[in-house]
């Protein structure tokens, strides 16, 4: 009798806890329709509008030279910036993470600080430190060195926007992990390598991909700065969004569209590994607090 | 005795490198603005700045970004609510999907907003005949930032509602508040510094957000030009002062935004108890 008062007791504790069925079903419906209007249906529009004149047209966009350059490109300048975005993240993390030092707070948002800055403001830079009318761009010149309109200027300018993502997601997790492993592993006698490679690498792998999924989105898809420091200059200086942006204003929609939709594949496949890795950083996470406990 | 405690090696390394790479690649270019800025003569940087173009971009700007990121508070935290309360067909699949505006290169949103949203778009032929324009109006600025600023509201609200405890919602409902005094007095001053900060990062990545917005602008000086764009006008016709201009006032509004959000989270972290 007194279980089932209680249970009664909860019961009307859990209704009090959420709302009527009417107001649920109609904030999830505002949500769902907002979320359409805003996301599905812009997301579904890329794929009509590509396929909009037939696959062939579809397909004749993407072997085109000019698309097949811009495709080159922005894979060279990912590739590129990844790894560099890698070494720096690594060595951020553990300089950060590892050790006490004065500054440090500043060192932090001095990392985060090209999140803030608005990308054509970073190109802006670029152009005034390496262009004709900048600071270096006469020393350059004199040298044969093209940065501003060339490939150089490009990886500049993804290299700036992408500085702190992987760094911020080692970080924070590295400080969580604490080092009591790692100096376990010195003490045992183990060398920078065997440290790095045995014990860092594998705490921190999903965290460390996590990063790299984020910044090769970021690398493939940056517009406004490289924009800036590009010139536009077909089959050379072209990334896939600046190829995009030419087909665009010549009016030539649909194979806009087409270029767009590689970038947006590419995108929901960035979305779908960074959703497995916040499964998988989870689990790794709950485990190791069941280990922790006593 | 502060190095007797130093076990792990490569400090003297990765801070080197750290600190070498970062002024390589984001602090030189930052200084390298500031200098050009502080090279030009006072005179010409304030007129740049202050020309009637560059104050309507700044105004065009601010507004838009203003009211892109008030509705992605209010949509922002209704969709985060819904993720973390309520079951629905779909929902991690919506969940995941939150984070399109980050992953899809702000190209393409520009591009797919437009054709959702103009006269014969899938949205744009409905809100024709009613005499609302979308595309090409600083409507569509609003739009554009709004799909830009979403996954920052939702992102940083989300977890603020899945930390709530129900044991204070309980105790609430026990003492006789009602539903809606529960939600109101109980609930949101807790995810309040959640919505704040989200508030201000969508505000912020507005006030630099280029790539989506060209597209949907149409770019009409005084109408939608924003500052950004202007920048890169500037750059086009060699006015290399213009330009350092307006990307000051620029950086310096971000600067001013960073703050805020920095003394948001400080205040949460007193009033919490670094509960956070």
């Amino acid at each position: 009798m007194s279980t089932a008062l209680h249970q009664g007791g909860l019961d009307a504790l859990a209704a009090q806890r959420t709302e009527p069925a009417w107001l649920r079903l109609l904030l999830i419906s505002i949500t769902l329709a907002f979320l359409a209007c805003f996301l599905g249906i812009p997301l579904l529009a890329v794929f009509t509008e590509a396929f909009r004149r037939g696959a062939g047209v579809y397909l004749q966009s993407l072997v085109d030279p000019a698309a097949l350059a811009a495709i080159r490109l922005s894979l060279f300048v990912t590739l590129v910036a990844v790894p560099m975005n890698v070494l720096f993240g690594l060595m951020a993390a553990w300089a950060i993470a590892r050790f006490s030092f004065r500054g440090k707070s500043l060192l932090l948002s001095l990392i985060d600080l090209p999140f803030s800055i608005s990308p054509v403001v970073a190109g802006l830079m670029l152009v005034l430190l390496f262009g004709m009318q900048g600071f270096l761009g006469p020393f350059l010149s004199g040298l044969d060195i093209d940065i501003i309109f060339a490939v150089p200027g490009i990886l500049l300018a993804t290299l700036f926007v992408t500085f702190p993502f992987v760094a911020r997601e080692l970080i924070p997790l590295m400080q969580q992990q604490g080092a009591e492993e790692e100096e376990a592993a010195v003490l045992l006698g183990a060398n920078r390598w065997q440290l790095f490679l045995r014990i860092t690498l594998p705490n921190i792998r999903w965290g460390l991909l996590y990063g790299v999924v984020l910044s090769t989105a970021r690398a493939l898809g940056e517009f406004g700065a490289v924009s800036v420091v590009s010139g536009h200059i077909r089959g050379r200086t072209n990334t896939i969004p600046l190829h995009v942006e030419i087909l665009y204003n010549e009016y030539n929609f649909s194979a806009a569209f087409a270029v767009a939709s590689l970038l947006t594949l590419s995108a929901l496949l960035t979305i779908l590994l960074k959703s497995w890795l916040e499964w998988r950083i989870g689990r790794e996470r709950g485990a190791s607090m069941e280990e922790a406990k006593p | 005795m502060k190095h007797a405690t130093r076990v792990l090696p490569g400090f003297g390394l990765t801070l080197g490198y750290t600190v070498f790479y970062l002024s390589l690649i984001v602090l030189i270019p930052v200084g390298a603005l500031i200098l050009k800025a502080v090279s030009f003569p006072f005179e010409t940087l304030w007129q740049a700045a202050t020309s009637p173009r560059a104050i309507a971009s700044y105004q065009v700007t601010f507004v838009t970004a203003l009211c892109a990121a008030i509705a992605n508070a209010v949509f922002g935290t209704l969709v985060a609510w819904c993720l973390v309360r309520y079951s629905f067909p779909g929902r991690s699949i919506v969940d995941a999907m939150v984070d399109l505006p980050f992953a899809l290169p702000t190209a393409v949103s520009g591009i797919a907003l437009t054709a959702v949203y103009s006269k014969s778009g899938w949205i744009g032929q409905w809100l024709h005949p009613l005499g609302i324009e979308v595309a090409f109006t600083p409507l569509g600025i609003t739009v554009a930032l709004l799909f830009i600023g979403l996954p920052f509201v939702v992102r940083s609200v989300q977890p603020a509602f899945e930390e709530l405890d129900p044991a204070v919602e309980d105790a609430a409902a026990i003492l006789g508040a009602s539903r809606w005094q529960t939600v109101l007095r109980v609930l949101f001053p807790q995810v309040m510094p959640a919505i704040l900060t989200g508030f201000t990062m969508s505000f912020a990545r507005g006030l630099g957000e280029y790539g989506s917005v060209v597209f949907i602008a149409g770019n009409m000086p005084f109408r939608t030009e924003i500052a950004s764009l202007l920048i890169v006008t500037k750059l086009e016709q060699f006015d290399y002062a213009g330009a350092t201009a307006i990307g000051c006032v620029l950086l310096a509004a971000s600067f001013a935004l960073l703050l805020a959000i920095n003394l948001i989270q400080n205040r949460w972290l007193r009033r919490w108890g670094g509960a956070v």
